[in-house]
């Protein structure tokens, strides 16, 4: 892939027009509480950050904090996700009551899951929903299997961002397919980022140096020993990652050494066999 | 003097002794001042028309809000 095609003037990630200097997306979940949420979100120096829309308990105390209070959309790109959505269709109902809950707010995670054991995603039920949400005027960033076909056909249908899996979600076991990934870099425009399968700093680094436009993890973080040092360790893999790749890395010799002192000079000169 | 309504909300019956509107039902659940969303029967219930729309019976209710998720 050719490195400057996908460099912004100030090397901001751009979706749907609008840019960001962070390229890591973080996810909400499984924090042992908001202010948990609210540290490690503001140590991975994410702008972007997902949500789920769950039905509200009924008869809970009031003065129950909230998310959105320790994240206010007003410092945070709040995108709402359908995590848990099996069907388009119960995608869809997800997300237009999330726009009405973020006031009219129309960039959205859209993940349609296939079955419970493994959170593949439903790749028809994907598509379907895709064109709907698009057509209704979201801005759609939509998880997706690492198929190079399939991942083209989301940005055909106009989404902003396309956003494959490098392992299943929540199982922290890396990038298991980088060249799907990079055939994925390869064929579209629209910014890909690698969404679920992120395990530790290293992931994220190679998901970046590969050229993906960002990352976007959950688990990795909340579910790391010390979540607020594992979300800054992110942040920094995520920007060495994009550094290198932007750098361009050396070419790999796999037969023949090269040493990097000289060779002339040597006090005691090395025999030739 | 209207009738007693049923309505499934958030999954679970639930019976009000009259009909409401949907700003009268925010305060009933005590859930005034947050942040949320509400469908009605698969369809929006736009917070603009709270203080009108109201509730009928047999109707199926979703109150929704934002928590912690990937």
């Amino acid at each position: 892939m050719n490195a400057p095609e996908r460099i912004a003037a100030q090397d901001e990630l751009v979706i749907a027009g609008k840019p960001y200097r962070s390229r890591l997306l973080v996810g909400t979940g499984k924090y042992r509480d908001f202010d948990e949420t609210r540290r490690a979100v503001e140590a991975s120096g994410a702008e972007i950050v997902t949500v789920a829309i769950r039905r509200t308990n009924i008869g809970q105390n009031a003065g129950e904090p909230s998310l959105l209070d320790a994240l206010p959309p007003s410092r945070f790109t709040i995108l709402p996700n359908t995590a848990g959505c099996y069907t388009a269709e119960d995608a869809l109902r997800t997300l237009r009551l999330a726009r009405e809950l973020l006031d009219g707010h129309a960039l959205v995670k859209l993940e349609v899951l296939g079955d419970p054991q493994t959170l593949f995603p439903n790749m028809p039920e994907t598509l379907a929903a895709a064109k709907t949400l698009v057509a209704e005027g979201f801005q759609v960033m939509a998880y997706c299997s690492d198929d190079p076909i399939l991942a083209k056909q989301l940005e055909d249908l106009g989404c902003v961002a396309v956003m494959p899996l490098a392992s299943l979600i929540g199982s922290g076991m890396g990038i298991l397919n980088p060249w799907n990934l990079q055939i994925i870099l390869d064929r579209l425009s629209v910014p890909v980022l690698v969404d679920a399968g992120i395990g530790t700093a290293s992931d994220a680094a190679i998901a970046m140096e590969l050229g993906c436009d960002g990352v976007l993890m959950n688990t990795a973080i909340a579910k790391a020993g010390d979540p607020v040092r594992m979300a800054s360790a992110m942040k920094l893999a995520v920007q060495a990652g994009r550094e290198a790749f932007l750098a361009g890395r050396m070419a790999k010799k796999p037969y023949e050494a090269a040493a990097s002192s000289p060779q002339a000079g040597l006090i005691a000169p090395a025999k030739k066999a | 003097m209207s009738a007693p309504i049923r309505v499934v909300l958030n999954g679970a019956p639930r019976e009000f002794p009259a009909t409401l509107t949907f700003s009268q039902l925010i305060d009933e659940l005590a859930l005034a001042g947050r942040r949320l969303a509400v469908e009605r029967n698969g369809e929006i219930v736009p917070r603009s028309r709270f203080h009108e729309a109201r509730l009928a019976d047999g109707d199926r209710i979703e109150v929704v809000m934002a928590v912690g998720g990937g």
